[in-house]
């Protein structure tokens, strides 16, 4: 047996405690999307369910989630199909220019959202093209796609050529060996690619404040609100995303870690 | 790891069937074209438009291009004050993300290696706050911290600031929120590179004689400095272009303005898009400068 130490317990304390931290605002918000308010929500005026069984009786809110759903699932679509074909172009063709085309990709990540977003509604103010539901996406797209590519990227790699090979010998003919093989092996990748797109999507401000004209997605009406208060329904719509996420998420990993395990034990 | 992700093509690479440009073609030109239309073009247009005059004949918000290079030297002139604090919150942000960061990214990658569940429970942890709005994270802290609350009772009963003084507002409060806001960017690409950390070297550093500290600077360190830029470059970018934390209605007061707080005024409510279009050009040719100096002296030349 080792021999107790308070040393030994100092890094597991202070974890516990740094996401204790990091966790605060979420309870934070979750607590007060049951707070029987009415204008603001910075006091706690009691318990109530109510804010949860009428979320809509503040149409704008509701409005707002779905603007920001529809605009979230058009650009995930648009951005994980394109992001996909890129990654798995880079991977798995040899060409000249393939730094230039990473230098490509990475700079959209690089670049300050208020520089991406002022330099869109710059071009489409010189266009004249007015902003609306088009132009958000058109912005939600491009800065999505980047991630896509990383993340789908990461699976195109540890995908095995020799499996369609295989497929090809078995005279699939290309289309097939897509489909039957290359499609499933890298769906995961997809999946949490599209995942990741649809959160950056659906929590985006910045950008969305430039291009959004008279549009008011879900972060934006926050923004707004919060000079003269947040209404408790905008919490119950986060706080109701964070619950579903969340659990998606649990039952995801734990499934993983469950067969990590099983894999640690039979070894 | 998004930024290592890009860039070191041939060590992992697979040897696949490397002819038909056709098909290249077909994968990358659809995305490449969205690019360059939607993200290199409005980039051209930034420049252009800094370079812009106001029209002669024109109301507010005309302009014509002029190569008015005078709108450079007026948004310096004008808006050193929230040049010089963007950088200062988004250094000092990134450091303290960095610090609070390191203990849980080993903890979880290192420590807990052998406890796939409670890794997994960890690490869904870490990325919580991703799911939930920032916006109604910031307000959350803003509530907490706000002056009658019970937290500021408790600093003040302590003396740990004067009743006369605000931590809502300060520039204390809005580096609190940035570096909140980016603890998790930084705390994933730091675990991606303790995960595979060998831990052997410790012991072997350790056998050589050499006390927890030196095996630390000497071996855990140069290690994980992948991790270490990667996170540093997660962060430190998007605060120096962030504004909402220090937005009044959110952390900030009118003395915490930052670049971003300056070109949102200036585009959308001034409609002075030169100064705008001047500022975001600045931003961004600062941050390409950094980035690049910082990746040759850290020597991860393939980061890129």
């Amino acid at each position: 047996m080792k021999r107790f130490s308070i040393g030994k317990l100092t890094l597991p304390v202070y974890s516990v405690l740094a996401i204790a931290f990091m966790l605060i605002p979420i309870v934070y918000t979750i607590v007060f999307s049951f707070n029987n308010s009415n204008r603001g929500n910075t006091t706690w005026k009691g318990f109530t369910f109510d804010k949860w069984l009428g979320v809509c009786n503040r149409p704008d809110v509701c409005d707002a989630l779905g603007n920001s759903l529809l605009i979230g699932g058009v650009s995930t679509l648009i951005a994980t199909i394109l992001g996909t074909a890129l990654a798995i172009g880079l991977v798995r063709y040899k060409f000249k220019a393939r730094a230039l085309v990473n230098l490509a990709l990475f700079l959209p990540m690089a670049t300050p959202e208020v520089v991406l977003g002022a330099g869109l509604a710059g071009l489409f103010f010189n266009l004249s093209f007015a902003p609306g539901l088009l132009t958000v996406i058109i912005a939600h797209v491009m800065f999505c796609l980047s991630f896509v590519v990383v993340t789908v990227k990461a699976r195109v790699q540890t995908l095995d050529p020799v499996l369609e090979e295989a497929g090809r010998d078995l005279y699939a003919n290309p289309n097939q060996v897509f489909w039957k093989i290359t499609f499933p092996l890298l769906l995961p990748g997809i999946v949490s690619a599209a995942l990741l797109a649809f959160s950056l999507s659906f929590d985006d401000f910045i950008i969305t404040y430039f291009n959004s004209g008279e549009v008011t997605t879900f972060p934006k009406f926050i923004y707004v609100a919060a000079a003269r208060g947040v209404p408790a329904e905008a919490n119950v719509i986060a706080s109701a995303v964070f619950l579903a996420t969340i659990l998606l998420v649990l039952i995801v990993q734990i499934n993983g870690a469950i067969k990590r395990k099983r894999m640690l034990k039979n070894k | 790891m998004a930024f290592a992700a890009f860039g070191n093509s041939s060590a992992t690479e697979h040897k696949g069937p490397t002819k038909s440009g056709g098909i290249v073609l077909a994968l990358l030109m659809p995305g490449l074209i969205y690019l360059g239309l939607f993200f290199f073009t409005p980039l051209f247009s930034l420049i252009i438009t800094s370079l812009e005059a106001p029209a002669e004949t024109g109301g507010i918000g005309e302009y014509v291009y002029a190569f008015n290079v005078e709108n450079y030297s007026y948004v310096v002139q004008n808006y050193l004050p929230q040049i010089i604090r963007s950088f200062y919150y988004a250094t000092v942000a990134t450091v303290a993300a960095l610090l609070i960061s390191y203990p849980l990214a080993y903890f979880i990658g290192v420590k807990l290696r052998n406890r796939p569940l409670l890794k997994s429970l960890m690490l869904t942890l870490v990325i919580a706050p991703f799911f939930i709005s920032f916006l109604l994270r910031t307000i959350a802290w803003k509530s907490i911290f706000s002056d009658g609350g019970a937290v500021m009772q408790l600093v003040y009963n302590l003396g740990l600031m004067k009743p006369s003084e605000h931590f809502l507002g300060s520039d204390f409060a809005v580096i609190f929120g940035l570096t909140y806001n980016f603890i998790p960017f930084m705390t994933l690409p730091l675990y991606t590179t303790l995960e595979r950390f060998d831990v052997r070297l410790l012991e072997a550093g350790a056998d050589l004689y050499a006390n927890p500290y030196k095996v630390f600077t000497k071996v855990t360190l140069p290690i994980t400095t992948p991790g270490i830029i990667s996170g540093t470059l997660l962060v430190f970018i998007p605060i120096a272009g962030d504004y909402v934390n220090a937005s009044r209605d959110f952390l900030g007061s009118a003395k915490t303005s930052m670049i971003g707080t300056m070109v949102e005024s200036d585009f959308l409510q001034n409609w002075d898009y030169p100064s705008a279009s001047a500022l975001s050009v600045l931003l961004m040719a600062v941050i390409v400068i950094l980035v690049a100096t910082y990746v040759r002296s850290a020597g991860t030349e393939d980061l890129l």
